[in-house]
């Protein structure tokens, strides 16, 4: 063998990667500015393949970016900028420390600042890409618009984010894209479709933060500043799509805009106008009136390679879509005070009702409390003393629950001082063998058409149901049970085989029985050829599957508990009313 | 303090004694004549009385430690004598005048004490003279004559009443008598009060910048007048600037733009500006989206119980696998803030910046897919499926198994000291042999004219004729054995062979061979008259291969390679197979050399078999492996199944059908199709058709020994539950 010995780590992937002291040692950055540079850029570590020969032999635990994205972070203009701001920032103290307070002026006046349009422009080629990518920048706009004016970061960002995130609203709004609401423990989900894509974003409810003290707020005020400036272009474009004015304006009130309303005198014009833009009541004006005619159905093309099941089901979906979209039209709702005003009136509005709100809570109530037009009156307290008739008083739940469900439920369920049906999220696609809970199984067959059985009667005759629906129940969970056990069985068969050889009796043949476990022999005997590496995933896979069981189990035999605790519970209560 | 060394007229350079300070006590107080007279009175009496002063002096170098006023009091000592004479009508006149003029005059340190010009040097340098220094005139200064004796100086201690105030003067060797003033204060710098009785350290402090505006400035300097006039620099400074602001050289600032302007960013959207690194992008995946047990009023199975609350602490942060804890509110008005909220975006960031990312294929596989096609055991009979005789009889774990040629007997040791001849049919045992130890190995005789069993026992190998079957072939049996006709010459063996006799002979034990050493294993040549025997030993006589008809043995090897555990002979060609640990050797026995070496892969081999075609071997091992060699293929395994859950104790291959069997410490026997084809381009078969079960785990051991029925697809199993099973 000859030619020159090969030195080791030279070629390959080992010059593929780079750690991220050397990158930066090469960028000659600081590691805060390193930082900054990468998340603006997008720039994160890679994982490589095969780590030990990346690392030079070495099995420490390393960070390794591709020595091409490093690379691509040399020509990057945005580094200068940091170094001028470092020079800014000397300079700045310098005069500070001499008391030369014109030349703090002046720097001050002179302050480099940098613009990401181009950032976002290259890591978002096209549009879909950047809509694609806009739930963490959501989530994080929306929680640094509801942060205080004081400390954490510049109030300009804040007012920039809490601008945005209006605007967004707006749009979804207007384009009516809203397609599933959840209220968790953590705060409010909201999906939308923009653009074909579905964009979920989550906002905290409208507390006050305890700032945590191991955050760094630094990390977090670089991704908003780029989050911002995505926002906004995405934004112009959104709107732009739905011949929207940007900056958005309410419709009518165009021309009249900036007259101060006698209610206001206080407030500044433009500060009044976000305020009615935020107050998610009145619809944006458009740049061309829309023309009915537009709005004519367009002709449909079946897709080729598209069977006819496919296209029907694709239309009904459509058909949906459209339903959902006005699902509150033509209701009137009214908020009382206690309830969340923002995410009740934006998904109200999203579905094509009208809101309304006591004029003390926030500018731009349309209309009052005493409006008999009003269909429903949202109602988040125990009790309400007077009544009007004509209109539900019901809890907000009602509204997110029937968003979800797409179709208006009935309110009985969601009465004031009822006992609320659980809030099921709406982002559980239940498949073959995973548990759903009973109500996930009505509201399935409310939507499908069908009567809900017996709701009323359960509330009657306590006995009948208790045997009947009892019963049934029961069985349902038998079967249930024995397919699981089937499942499970199954499974440990491969374990300990159950086969036995008795000496002279006459088996009682059930040949089903017998087939199947011929079967299950020859699965077994299959299984013990494979390979290690296939049987290794084989029974991973059959782990999982098994954990999916007997957790679904589980949830199962919780609700049985529960249920039949809440029925004695009733029954008791029922006893002790009757004596 | 300066030790002024001289006198002389500067009275005032001593802030303490200075005139000033005294001029100021006699304002206070109105006895200054006294004082005065005090004053002077020191000064006569070291002028005239200079004998008390040299006792004086010469008590203060004997005793200078003594007093401590006198030592305190040295610095001060100058003071007496700087009021000269001359002073004493002048410092009265002085008196009246303001203090004013004359503060500053005295104060130099040129006016020393002149009368003596030694200057400011050690005194102890004049004591060995009689002189002290010198005058103004240049005349020696001596020294006051010390006549006093001790009785004299005691004498004076006693009589003068002014001892105690009486000090002397080093510079000039007088002794002075101190004032009332002087001692009164010395008295006060050692209580460590103010030299001035008048002064006063606690007067009231007067705030000149107070609080209250004071109408009249605290200077009185009048105003500059260049504050008056408009500068000249700054005229010239603002002119520049209007002119340029004039030539347009200045411009004003511009005002700031605050809010970022948008527009639309993707206007002319350019296919090329996807670059590859657009499609080797790996986008962070999404948040996963909340279920049901995040609601704010979930369904109430979702509810943690107390149990898992308390598993839900205790767990680590990244164990756990919901980062929340479900919780019910009954209304939404009482949901609270999440007090995480900023820690789960923080970390989102965290995570989209700082984690390494890899693109990674799902396995997204039917498990049902893995599963390989295998020929449906159905199509594959006949084997061994049912159990359906079990022989019992033994009292000890069975631990070895052979069946007759004819498939007629089977003959089974045990470890309780018998071995059991059956007939296969009925499950009776015909026979029982008692031997002296454990029936380590059974071998059937396979030659069909042959009706004899090897039987390892203890330490010698017994060939037995069960007198079973035919009585012909017994008999031909006896003969063949009994023909033995001794050679003339005795060739030295290595094993000592036996005729059996008496009752052993009656029993049907026909020959011993004694080998000395425990035997692991006996087994026959294809043709009945050769046997091998494996000793354990780690020399290399370990293998011995016998001839029954000429009872000779011989070493076949000269040099051990390890513990052997188990021989073979080839079924067609003179092969013989040696497993030893690890390796499996294929031994030329006419040529006598290794032919090929086998390496198993296992740790430890316990059995082997070789297929009817001999180009196929198979070996169990202790780590619960089998070993399928293809001879042809390679030295190393063609397949290697892991099908059983402990050791590997036996496997056997069936005579004519494609079948082979394992048997181990689990307790179950695999039956496994083994189809070798005749095309050397085909790969053996390799399908598992059976498992059978039936014996019972005694002392963590289940099947020991395995064996086919020479022409049926039987299979018979012995077990350490004491039994031998059929599985037909």
């Amino acid at each position: 063998m000859g030619g020159v010995e090969k030195k080791k780590y030279q070629r390959g992937s080992a010059t593929n990667y780079i750690t991220r002291n050397k990158a930066r040692k090469k960028l000659q950055l600081s590691l805060a500015d390193f930082r900054r540079l990468c998340i603006l850029k997008g720039i994160y570590p890679h994982e490589p393949k095969h780590k030990k020969k990346v690392n030079k032999g070495s099995t420490a635990a390393r960070t390794f970016y591709l020595l091409k994205d490093i690379k691509f972070l040399f020509h990057e203009p945005i580094v200068n900028k940091f170094r001028e701001y470092k020079v800014f920032v000397r300079k700045l103290r310098k005069a500070y420390g001499k008391s030369e307070w014109n030349s703090v002026e002046r720097l001050k006046d002179n302050k480099p600042g940098y613009r990401l349009d181009h950032i976002v422009k290259e890591r978002y080629p096209t549009f879909i890409d950047a809509v694609r990518d806009l739930d963490d920048g959501l989530s994080m706009c929306f929680l640094f618009s509801t942060f205080p004016r004081t400390g954490k970061c510049h109030v300009q960002t804040i007012q920039l984010c809490r601008r945005l995130t209006v605007e967004f609203l707006n749009y979804i709004i207007a384009a009516r894209a809203l397609r599933k609401v959840f209220l968790s423990i953590k705060g409010i989900y909201y999906q939308a479709e923009v653009m074909g894509q579905l964009v979920t974003w989550i906002t905290p409810y409208a507390f006050s933060h305890n700032h945590p003290t191991d955050v760094d707020y630094r990390v977090m005020a670089t991704f908003t500043e780029f989050y911002t400036t995505l926002l906004g272009f995405v934004n112009f474009r959104l709107y732009q799509s739905l011949n929207l004015h940007y900056p958005p304006k309410i419709e009518g009130q165009a021309a009249v805009e900036l007259k101060p309303e006698e209610g206001e005198p206080y407030a500044l014009d433009s500060e009044s106008y976000m305020e009615k833009l935020s107050a998610l009541s009145a619809s944006l004006a458009r740049v061309v009136a829309p023309n009915p005619e537009d709005e004519a159905k367009v002709d449909e093309f079946p897709v080729e390679g598209e069977s006819t099941e496919q296209e029907e089901a694709r239309q009904k979906e459509q058909e949906a879509l459209e339903k959902q979209k006005k699902l509150f039209e033509g209701l009137r709702f009214f908020l009382n005070r206690e309830v969340p005003r923002e995410p009740l009136a934006f998904v109200i509005r999203c579905f094509g009702g009208e809101v309304s709100w006591d004029k003390s809570v926030c500018i731009g109530a349309t209309y009052d409390v005493t409006d008999p037009a009003i269909t429903h009156q949202i109602v988040d307290r125990p009790n309400i003393g007077k009544q009007v008739i004509g209109r539900y008083y019901i809890q907000p739940q009602w509204v997110f629950d029937s968003v979800n469900a797409r179709m208006c439920l009935p309110v009985a369920d969601y009465f004031v001082g009822v006992m609320l049906p659980p809030h099921l999220s709406p982002f559980v696609t239940e498949k073959e063998g995973d548990y759903i809970p009973p109500e996930k199984m009505k509201l399935l067959a409310l939507q499908r058409g069908e009567e809900p059985e017996g709701d009323s009667e359960e509330e009657e005759d306590d006995d009948e149901e208790a045997s009947e629906g009892s019963e049934a129940e029961e069985d349902s969970d038998k079967e249930d049970e024995g397919r699981l056990k089937k499942m499970e069985a199954q499974r440990s068969q491969s374990k300990n085989l159950p086969v036995k050889v008795t000496a002279g009796k006459v088996l009682k043949e059930d040949k089903h029985r017998l087939a199947e476990e011929q079967q299950s022999e020859e699965k077994r005997l299959a299984i013990m050829m494979m390979k290690k590496r296939e049987k290794y995933l084989y029974q991973k896979i059959m782990f999982g599957k098994k954990r999916k069981i007997r957790e679904a189990n589980k949830l199962a035999e919780k609700r049985k508990a529960h249920d039949a605790e809440a029925k004695l519970g009733k029954k008791r209560n029922k006893k002790a009313r009757r004596e | 303090m300066k030790p002024s060394g001289g006198g002389g007229e500067g009275g005032g350079s001593e802030p303490l004694f200075g005139a000033g300070a005294l001029e100021e006590q006699d304002e206070a107080s109105d006895d200054w004549t006294d004082s005065e007279e005090s004053v002077f009175s020191g000064l006569e009496e070291s002028g005239s009385d200079s004998t008390t002063d040299e006792e004086a002096d010469e008590e203060d170098r004997d005793s200078s430690a003594e007093e401590k006023p006198e030592g305190l009091l040295q610095p001060g000592k100058p003071v007496d004598k700087e009021l000269p004479s001359c002073d004493k009508e002048g410092s009265p006149s002085a008196d009246q005048e303001p203090a004013l003029e004359n503060e500053y005059e005295e104060d130099s340190s040129d006016e020393e004490d002149i009368r003596n010009t030694v200057g400011n040097i050690p005194m102890e340098w004049y004591e060995e003279f009689p002189h002290i220094g010198y005058n103004l005139d240049g005349k020696k200064i001596f020294k006051p004559i010390r006549t006093k004796d001790e009785l004299d100086k005691y004498l004076d201690k006693m009589e003068n009443p002014d001892y105690w105030r009486t000090v002397q003067d080093k510079m000039t060797g007088v002794d002075v008598k101190l004032t009332d003033e002087q001692v009164e204060l010395v008295n006060r710098l050692q209580r460590g009060e103010f030299g001035d009785v008048n002064f006063n350290p606690y007067e009231p402090a007067v705030d000149f910048f107070s609080s209250q505006l004071m109408i009249h400035p605290v200077t009185n300097r009048p105003a500059d007048k260049r504050s008056f006039i408009p500068s000249l620099i700054e005229k010239e400074k603002v002119s520049r600037l209007v002119h340029a602001i004039k030539m347009g050289w200045i411009k004003p600032r511009k005002p700031k733009e605050e809010t970022p302007s948008f527009y639309d960013l993707w206007a002319h959207e350019d296919p090329n500006s996807i670059l590859g690194r657009h499609k080797m992008h790996v986008p962070a995946p999404k948040l996963p989206l909340p279920g049901h047990a995040e609601s704010y009023n979930p369904p109430p199975e979702y509810l943690p119980t107390e149990e898992e609350k308390l598993a839900w602490d205790q767990q680590e942060p990244s164990e756990r696998k919901l980062n929340f804890l479900p919780q019910h509110f009954d209304c939404l008005r009482r949901v609270p803030a999440y007090p995480r909220f900023i820690h789960e975006r923080f970390e989102r960031c965290l995570d989209l910046y700082l984690c390494p990312r890899q693109r990674k294929m799902r396995v997204n596989v039917d498990p049902e897919d893995l599963i390989p096609k295998l020929p449906k055991p159905q199509d594959l009979q006949p084997f061994p499926s049912v159990q359906s005789l079990v022989y019992r009889g033994h009292t000890g774990p069975v631990r070895c198994l052979s069946v007759s040629p004819s498939g007629q007997w089977l003959a089974s040791g045990s470890d309780d000291g018998t071995v059991k001849f059956w007939e296969i049919c009925t499950a009776r045992c015909l026979k029982t042999l008692p031997v002296p130890g454990v029936a380590k190995s059974v071998a059937w005789n396979p030659s069909p004219t042959l009706c004899l069993v090897g039987i390892a026992v203890e330490q010698s190998v017994l060939l037995v004729n069960p007198g079973l079957g035919d009585k012909l072939l017994c008999g031909a049996t006896d003969q063949l054995l009994e023909a033995f006709v001794p050679p003339e010459e005795e060739r030295p063996q290595l094993v000592t062979w036996e005729e059996a006799s008496g009752e052993e002979h009656s029993r049907g034990v026909r020959l011993i061979v004694r080998h000395g050493k425990p035997l692991k294993q006996v087994t026959w040549h294809r043709k009945g008259d050769y046997f091998a025997t494996v000793v354990s030993d780690n020399s290399h006589l370990q293998v011995l291969i016998h001839q029954a008809s000429k009872r000779w043995s011989q070493a076949p090897f000269r040099r051990s390679k390890g513990q052997v555990q188990r021989v073979l002979f080839h079924p067609l060609r003179p092969f013989f197979f040696v497993a030893t640990q690890r390796f499996v050797r294929v031994y030329n026995l006419l040529k006598q050399e290794l032919t090929k070496k086998l390496l198993t892969n296992c740790k430890w081999l316990s059995s082997m078999a070789v297929h009817p075609g001999g180009d196929n071997l198979i070996c169990g091992s202790y780590d619960s492996k089998l070993a399928w060699f293809d001879l042809d293929l390679s030295t190393k395994p063609y397949r290697m199944l892991r099908h059983h859950k402990a050791a590997l104790r036996a496997v056997a291959f069936h005579p004519h059908y494609p079948l082979f069997a394992s048997g181990s410490d689990d307790g179950s026997v695999i039956v496994c199709h083994g189809m070798v084809y005749n095309d050397l381009l085909q790969n053996p078969l390799i399908v598992p058709v059976k498992v059978l079960k039936g014996h019972a785990l005694t002392h963590d051991l289940g099947v020991l020994d395995v064996a086919f029925h020479p022409s049926q697809p039987w299979l018979f199993s012995a077990g350490a539950d004491a039994t031998i099973r059929l599985f037909t």
